[in-house]
């Protein structure tokens, strides 16, 4: 009897002690450089956004963003490890604390930057929903597919707006719902459903993965917008602030025209103060953020500027052939605007 | 007077109820309803063997580089091959594979000798290597001092399928038996604390149990606290194990008689006593194959864990169907992963029907 | 050698005496797991606040906003979160159901199969139970759900049957019925001749009893069950119409439709589910003693009744037990319906509703206690029936 009511008693002064221990939580910022890295939730597959290689390598502009943030924090873009989660689990597992920042083109709404105690720092990509469809059937526009079979992946914002759209069209759908997007491009390859519909991006990636690309097209029509972008938690605005200025410094630098290949020789030698204050020649605006000085030029230099990003990730330089569109800077006709570094 | 009598030889056997002939008669064709359902059956073989042996074996294609080379009309064996060492290994760098292949050669070779019926000491050197190898295997899968370390992320295909049963079983083994100790408790506290455990986690869906480790888990634990996800999915697993190894265990405890409990007590021996040394050393024995037949489901129920994103062999063959190099070679990844499975639960149900016939000898009269 | 009554036995501690200890004991377990049970309670209540995540049932009065694949209840985009648990429930409860009772008839006729004399028989139901049952059912449910599909033609090809039926990879679309003027003569009729039959079965058994003469029973009432119906037809008119599917734009509209979802999980399911049943089947009959077929063949009667009145009666005893068990495992494995898109509790509740809501606690805690609750509602089923059939001893 006595080894088990020893245990009995030890268990117990455990939890007491275990109860006391939860009012010192630090913050993210101080458990990230505790571990020594960021955990960051991508995709479980998605080209062009979060993929891993045969060799297991992370890659995608998702993928980029956590490395950017890693940059940011460490110096060192290697020091992020990645969780892939599923769409079903992506919220909890954030909310949890599993994961430090959410970069898993997720659609930015005001549910979920209020309810789920989350926040969105920023967007990384502007989409919307389309329709990818088979070219023998002929249709032109996605006001032709009353009673067409769905394919849709489940847990997304897609789901309501297919519904929507659909409502509001006088028009019938079958939904045919699966839990990952591999899932959705098998389905329309079998024939299961008419049409498969998510964000565009996401589109042209599943495209790719199909037997026969060209037998397919995304409709022209975009019923909704989706921003995509990475998140955190509620409550940390130190951790918030360092993601979300990732962003901008991101696009500021592509704005100033600093790329991977020249972010350190316009570090040493640029007279443009608006570069100055970027790169942390003239003033010190990494402090305030928590980070080194030259964030930006470590970020930029190990991950590039967002264009850079994009190109080889989503656009010409990759698979996926995307336009930059409503990505391009808002001065180049886009909407991608950052606010300055000063 | 006495008359002898000899018998007169024996006739042989009528010709039609010996030899093939008879064996067939006998068997196949014993009567009109016999007749009919050999003959249905011989007609659905020949409908269902030619085409699947020609698609699996002789139309197959067996080597080459890419799906290009897949044209003879039957299975592409060569999409396994080109990826067999990710379905083996998942993304465990490749060469740092060597320590999973010595983890798997040093647990066989440490098992063997529990093998043999003959072995001095048995339960010693078991118990011993039961303490040892679970640290030796973890430090040669994860790492540390000495070694690299490789995240379990990186884990995936058998070797992660195996991890997760060897862990789950060998987790839920002592947590079983305290429970069914538990259940069989005279203290009507214990038994219903015990009782609700166990019934709560054989009521629930394995996914659903996965699912609340994999996203809930954290939620229940302070903030610092993060546990791995192989980890969680470990527990989860474990937990759910451990409430059907009580189950199988407690019919084992029914099974002894009660002269044995009370020879015990009669012998002063106190509760922990009496159990460790008298009644579960031949309950344990009597639940082998039970416990055998746990671990079937359980390495089955290990697929589930593509619910929650981790790459065990079923996902591993499953990502590999949808990648667009080889997409449309799904059957064969299905038929692939099946035959894994197959082959490790088929050998292990081999394994406890043969422990049944060799225990249950000494029951025999 | 002294008497006990003579020297008192000596005292013993407080805590050697085996009643205290117990206590003790018990207080012990149930103050740890109160501990254990308030500080997860107290760090989700401590996290939820700290995290900004709404908690709370209100969810389930929300409208959801997304289309279901397969609704037993009229359902729409605009109906709530309540109503798609009541969807997915009905969904999980139709193939338990229908995988039950598949499983149940493939189980027995293959359990039965493996004792045939027939040695090819039994081999085939050997080989049937050896593949099915050490495959984990989920890769069976992804081969037949990828089976099905593959082997159905698109919609414009349909197998069609008349003008009715047709099957192509959408589903199998039937006719449906909705009640028209004869209907209610038609199921009073129905109901009459079912009554007629009740009755007949317990005439006929009571004569079988007394006389030992049988009675037909079986070609009596279905001869009752298609004759008064018919009549009722033939005098009020037909009791249903028939709304046939029609092929419009992409897919047919109009009619029942059994969706390929539902077709490969209840097969897989059932398929695997009967592996494990046959064997308990076969079991269940080996356990009763060889000389009841002795006696029943002695007595003259066939293997076919013999098997039917006299071994299964008595196997029966042997089977329910594992056999509810295993029914469990059906419905839990009918979880995995998410994979393949079936829109079940899991799939819809615990899967789309959770995401959209973010509500993963109260979400996840229905839906377990959803199969807590039909787990212990077989279990109890199945005690009263084996209750009924267990042997009386005298």
């Amino acid at each position: 009897m006595k080894p088990v009511r020893t245990a009995a008693l030890s268990i117990l002064a455990a939890t007491t002690l275990g109860l006391s221990s939860h009012a010192s939580a630090g913050t993210t910022l101080d458990a990230v450089m505790k571990k020594g890295y960021v955990q960051c939730g991508v995709s479980d597959g998605l080209p062009g956004f979060s993929f891993t290689d045969a060799q297991g390598n992370y890659k995608g502009i998702d993928v980029d963003v956590c490395r950017a943030v890693a940059a940011a924090v460490f110096g060192d873009a290697s020091k992020v490890r990645f969780t892939p989660l599923t769409a079903k689990e992506r919220f909890t597992a954030l909310q949890s604390g599993e994961v430090d920042v959410l970069s898993r083109n997720t659609t930015w709404t005001s549910s979920r930057d209020s309810g789920m105690g989350l926040h969105f720092a920023g967007v990384t990509y502007y989409d919307g929903q389309g329709f990818l469809v088979n070219k023998k059937l002929g249709v032109k526009s996605a006001k032709e597919l009353d009673g067409a079979a769905v394919c849709i992946q489940a847990g997304t914002t897609t789901e309501l707006n297919l519904a929507d759209y659909f409502r509001s069209s006088g028009m019938k759908y079958t939904p045919i719902t699966y839990d990952k997007s591999d899932e959705t491009i098998v389905a329309l390859e079998a024939g299961r459903c008419d049409v498969l519909t998510s964000d565009q991006s996401q589109l042209y990636a599943q495209r790719i993965k199909l037997a026969n690309p060209e037998d397919y097209v995304v409709l022209p029509e975009v019923i909704s917008k989706e921003p995509l972008g990475p998140l955190v938690r509620q409550g940390d605005d130190e951790w918030f602030n360092i993601v979300r200025w990732t962003l901008f410094a991101l696009l500021n630098a592509e704005e100033a025209g600093i790329s991977s290949a020249n972010v350190e020789k316009e570090a040493a030698s640029s007279t443009n103060p608006d570069v100055r204050r970027l790169l942390g020649a003239d003033g010190d605006y990494g402090k305030d953020l928590k980070v080194s000085k030259d964030w930006v030029v470590n970020m930029v230099k190990q991950v590039g500027n967002y264009g850079e990003m994009f190109e080889r990730n989503v656009g010409m330089g990759s698979e996926l052939k995307i336009a930059r569109g409503q990505n391009a800077l808002w001065n180049a006709g886009g909407l991608q605007y950052a606010p300055p570094v000063r | 007077m006495s008359t002898t009598h000899h018998f007169k030889p024996s006739l042989p056997p009528p010709a039609m109820s010996v030899g093939a002939i008879g064996w067939l008669r006998a068997n196949l064709f014993s009567s009109p309803f016999n007749t009919l359902l050999t003959l249905a059956s011989i007609w659905l073989l020949w409908l269902t063997l030619p085409p699947v042996l020609n698609w699996a074996l002789f139309d197959a294609t067996w080597s080459g580089s890419s799906r290009s080379d897949c044209s003879a009309g039957g299975a592409c064996w060569v999409f396994i091959q080109s990826r067999f060492s990710q379905f083996m290994y998942g993304f465990y760098p490749a060469e740092l594979r060597w320590r999973v292949d010595l983890t798997v050669i040093l647990a066989i070779i440490g098992a063997a000798p529990l093998f043999f019926r003959a072995m001095p000491k048995k339960w010693v050197y078991g118990v011993g290597y039961l303490l040892v190898y679970p640290w030796l295997a973890f430090w040669l899968l994860y790492g540390g001092p000495g070694l690299d370390v490789v995240e379990t992320s990186q884990w995936g295909g058998l070797m992660l399928t195996l991890v997760i049963a060897v862990v789950g079983i060998a987790g839920a083994m002592p947590i079983g038996i305290l429970l069914a100790l538990g259940r069989r408790s005279e203290m009507p506290a214990i038994r219903v604390i015990c009782v609700t455990f166990i019934e709560f986690w054989r009521g629930v869906p394995l996914i659903t149990v996965l699912f609340m480790s994999s996203v809930m888990l954290p939620l229940f634990l302070p903030e610092q606290v993060s546990i791995d996800k192989l980890l969680r999915a470990l527990i989860a697993v474990t937990l759910f194990e451990a409430a059907y190894i009580a189950e199988v265990v407690r019919g084992g405890l029914q099974a002894i008689p009660k002269g044995q409990y009370e020879a015990g007590r009669a012998l002063g021996l106190g509760y922990w006593r009496l159990m460790g040394l008298v009644i579960l050393p031949q309950a344990l024995k009597l639940v082998i194959p039970g416990i055998v037949n746990t671990f079937i489901a359980l390495f089955k129920d290990t697929s589930l864990v593509i619910i929650i994103g981790l790459f065990d062999l079923f996902n591993s063959i499953h990502q590999a169907t949808v990648d667009p190099a080889w997409l449309g070679f799904s059957t064969e990844g299905y038929v692939f992963a099946a035959a894994v499975y197959w082959i490790f639960c088929f050998g292990m149900s081999r394994y406890s029907m043969h422990l049944e016939r060799r225990l249950h000898t000494g029951h025999k009269r | 050698m002294h008497t006990p009554a003579s020297s008192p036995p000596p005292r013993a501690s407080m805590l050697n005496d085996p009643k205290v200890r117990g206590l003790v004991f018990q207080v012990l377990a149930i103050a740890t797991v109160i501990a254990i049970g308030w500080y997860l309670f107290d760090n989700t209540q401590t996290n939820l606040a700290q995290r900004g995540i709404t908690s709370g049932f209100d969810f389930l009065d929300r409208s959801a906003g997304f289309g279901i694949l397969q609704a037993l209840i009229p359902y729409t985009e605009s109906d709530t979160y309540g109503r798609v648990f009541l969807v997915g429930l009905l969904n999980t409860l139709l193939v338990a159901v229908l995988g039950i009772v598949l499983a149940t008839m493939i189980g027995f006729i293959v359990g039965i199969a493996r004792l045939s004399p027939n040695w090819l028989i039994s081999r085939l139901a050997a080989i049937y139970i050896e593949i099915f049952r050490n495959i984990p059912p989920l890769l069976q449910i992804f081969f037949w759900y990828f089976a099905v599909l593959r082997a159905m033609p698109p919609p414009r090809d349909s197998h069609a049957v008349g003008d009715a039926i047709f099957l192509n990879i959408r589903g199998l679309y039937l006719p449906s019925p909705s009640a028209a003027d004869g209907f209610w003569a038609f199921v009073t009729a129905l109901a009459l001749a079912i009554l007629a039959c009740v009755v007949l079965a317990r005439w006929a058994k009571a004569r079988r009893e007394a006389t030992g003469q049988a009675f037909p029973l079986l070609a009596a009432c279905i001869a009752l069950l298609v004759v008064v119906p018919a009549a009722a037809i033939g005098l009020a008119g037909t009791p249903l119409h028939w709304s046939v599917p029609v092929l419009t734009g992409f897919n047919f509209r109009g009619g029942w439709v059994v969706i390929p979802e539902l077709v490969a999980l209840t097969v897989a399911l059932s398929i695997y589910t009967a592996a494990f049943i046959a064997e308990i089947v076969r079991s269940g009959i080996q356990a009763v003693s060889h000389g009841q077929t002795e006696a029943a063949r002695s007595l003259g009667l066939r293997p076919g009744p013999t098997l039917r009145l006299v071994i299964l009666p008595q196997a029966m005893r042997v089977i329910i037990p594992p056999l509810t068990s295993q029914y469990l495992n059906l419905v839990k494995n009918s979880s995995l319906a998410a994979a393949i898109g079936y829109p079940d509790l899991v799939s819809v509740f615990a899967g789309t509703a959770l995401n959209q809501t973010g509500q993963a606690i109260e979400t996840i805690a229905i839906t377990m206690s959803v199969y807590l609750a039909i787990s212990l509602a077989i279990s109890i089923l199945m005690n009263i029936y084996n209750k009924r059939i267990a042997l009386v001893e005298r």
